[in-house]
């Protein structure tokens, strides 16, 4: 058994008896990190001697009855578009392959005064642009579960590291499914957040009408305590939310009778496969065993989430990489004049997929073109908003896959971008519509895990744990566990 | 029908300063005109009545006092630059 198996509230038990110290726990990182990382590859660099040095620091103040803070000594990986003081921060592309921030994310500092400990960066697709973590500009992580598999994207290395034991838990980021597909793929516990949520500051931006950071863990239990360590209005990013963080764990035992579950039908239909299918249906009926009802519900707009997504994300995408030009920061090839130096940096340094939405956004914004795809694509986005508050009016929660069928082999879809999109359909419209989503553990189909996401109202972040502790509670999946 | 040709490629890739090989662009002209092809089903949507979405939550104009701060420590700015002289972003010549 792993240290790793315990719960946050265990660990810290552990730690005021004196039973164990900070230094195991991040031994116990590292030396998994030494015997599996080989095969995973879900880090781009690791931060031993600072993790080192800060456990020597917190266990002294453990022996001077000084531990406070919610995350006190907890091994954490963060995503490598989470920019950390003097720690290279290269979001997966060679172009930042040098970059060492000089500032911490406002999610970085919160992690800090909770007193967790950094083991290291995560792998990723490019600038967080993929769903298999093969558009990586240095390698592809591989799922633990099967090592031929993608661990899902774009947050592949957050929800690979926590699935193999490597560090207790991780932050990933979600534009458009980037933390629960892998979560999903992996049979970890990913949350995405209500954007405004989580503050943005110090995430390297993709599309920010959607970006949202948000924790992977092995529990539902330590997913609310790590979330509760990183909401709140920041000053910092404007668009985060100025309204009240609820005590996400308070009411997680309560259960879910009387609940009222919506499964859109869209959600099962074309493109899911059957054992996913199979798997929700099994899930609905542990729900409804634990006194929930549900019920079969329309979100029309559905299938046009896929196009309109590309669309506005690629678009703001576009306009966001702008700074990437080899001139502050990032790698620059230096040619006659200026045009050139951004012409060849930019060509040299992003890899095919951040190259091609580039160039999707940049005609969506042209001239010509603005009012009939991007414009047109916003409206869509109000539809599709408008179908979840329809739904959201009768309903508690909305349930449905995660993702439309498990892993899937590398190499399998890389070179057919629309497939490769068509991964994420049923995390999309959640990001344009802005509302929370988690995705937790529901079995194994063929050996590789399953994940049923868990849709929530606005900033209703504690019905979602709460419906999905009960289920973790009954069912146990969270304890499946890969062979590694 | 044919959306995106080799030309238009080309064009949008000097709007983003990007760069292709013919080969490159070949490949993309057919990669974005599929991706454009799919994104045009959403002209079965009558959307004349409704109103575009760029952002989620009703966020106005966020504002703050004008105070003078701190600002960052020049080493500091300086510090990830490719090239520097002087406390100044060194660049290759902008005007012939």
């Amino acid at each position: 058994m792993s240290l790793f198996d315990h719960r946050i509230s265990d660990i810290h038990e552990l730690l005021h008896k004196k039973e164990l110290t900070v230094t195991d726990l991040v031994d116990e990182s590292y030396k998994r990190i030494q015997s599996v990382e080989g095969k995973v590859d879900a880090f781009l660099h690791l931060t031993e001697e600072a993790a080192r040095k800060k456990a020597a620091e917190l266990d002294s103040k453990v022996a001077a009855n000084e531990l406070s803070g919610s995350l006190f000594g907890i091994p954490v990986g963060i995503k490598d578009n989470i920019v950390t003081k003097g720690v290279r921060t290269t979001c997966a592309s060679k172009l930042l392959e040098n970059f060492e921030p000089i500032h911490n994310a406002t999610v970085v500092n919160q992690l800090m005064d909770a007193q967790a400990v950094t083991i290291g960066k995560l792998n990723m697709d490019e600038f967080a642009m993929g769903s298999s973590n093969e558009n990586s500009g240095f390698k592809p992580t591989r799922n633990p579960w099967d090592l031929d598999r993608v661990p899902g994207g774009s947050s592949g290395g957050s929800a690979a590291s926590v699935a193999a034991g490597e560090v207790f838990f991780s932050l990933g980021s979600d534009t458009g499914g980037s933390i629960r597909e892998p979560a999903s793929f992996c049979g970890v516990v990913g949350m995405k957040p209500t954007y405004g949520r989580v503050s943005r500051f110090g995430l390297v931006a993709f599309a920010s009408s959607l970006d949202q950071i948000g924790p992977i863990t092995r529990t539902v239990e330590d997913n609310a305590f790590v979330l509760q360590a990183i909401s709140g209005h920041d000053k910092m990013d404007s668009t985060s939310a100025n309204v009240d963080v609820p005590h996400f764990s308070a009411g997680l035992n309560e259960g879910v009778k009387g609940l009222r579950i919506a499964v859109p039908k869209e959600y099962l239909g074309e493109g899911v496969s059957t054992e996913v299918r199979e798997q929700v249906m099994q899930s609905l009926k542990t729900l409804e065993g634990l006194g929930a009802t549900w019920e079969e519900v329309s979100l029309p707009h559905s299938k046009y989430a896929t196009a309109a997504y590309y669309l506005l994300a690629s678009s703001e995408a576009s306009a966001n990489l702008a700074r990437f030009d080899g001139i502050r920061y990032g790698v620059r090839v230096e040619e006659d004049n200026l045009i050139e130096t951004y012409k060849k940096s930019r060509s040299q340094g992003f890899g095919d997929e951040v190259k091609r939405r580039i160039m999707l956004g940049t005609f969506a914004l042209s001239s010509g073109y603005y009012d009939a795809y991007y414009k047109k694509a916003q409206k869509v986005r109000t539809l599709i908003k408008q179908d979840f508050e329809e739904v959201f009016n009768k309903f508690d929660v909305i349930i449905g896959p995660t993702a439309p069928t498990t892993a899937f082999k590398i190499g399998e879809k890389v070179n057919d971008p629309l497939t490769m999109y068509a991964t994420d359909i049923l995390t999309i419209p959640v990001n344009l519509a802005g509302v929370p989503a988690i995705s937790v553990p529901s079995g194994l189909a063929g050996g590789l895990p399953v994940g049923l996401q868990i849709i929530g109202k606005f900033f209703d972040e504690a019905t979602i744990y709460r419906v999905a502790h009960a289920f973790e509670q009954a069912t146990n999946f969270n304890e499946l566990k890969p062979k590694l | 029908m044919e959306r995106i040709s080799k030309e238009q490629v080309k064009h949008v890739a000097n709007l983003a300063r990007l760069e292709f090989s013919e080969k490159e662009i070949e490949l993309f002209a057919k990669q974005l005109d599929d991706i454009i092809s799919y994104a045009e089903q959403l002209n079965e949507l009558d959307t004349e009545n409704v109103e575009p979405t760029s952002h989620v939550l009703d966020v106005k104009n966020v504002l703050r006092e004008d105070e003078v701060k701190p600002s960052l420590d020049q080493k500091d700015v300086m510090k990830n630059a490719p090239d520097h002289e002087d406390g100044q972003f060194k660049v290759p010549s902008v005007l012939e």
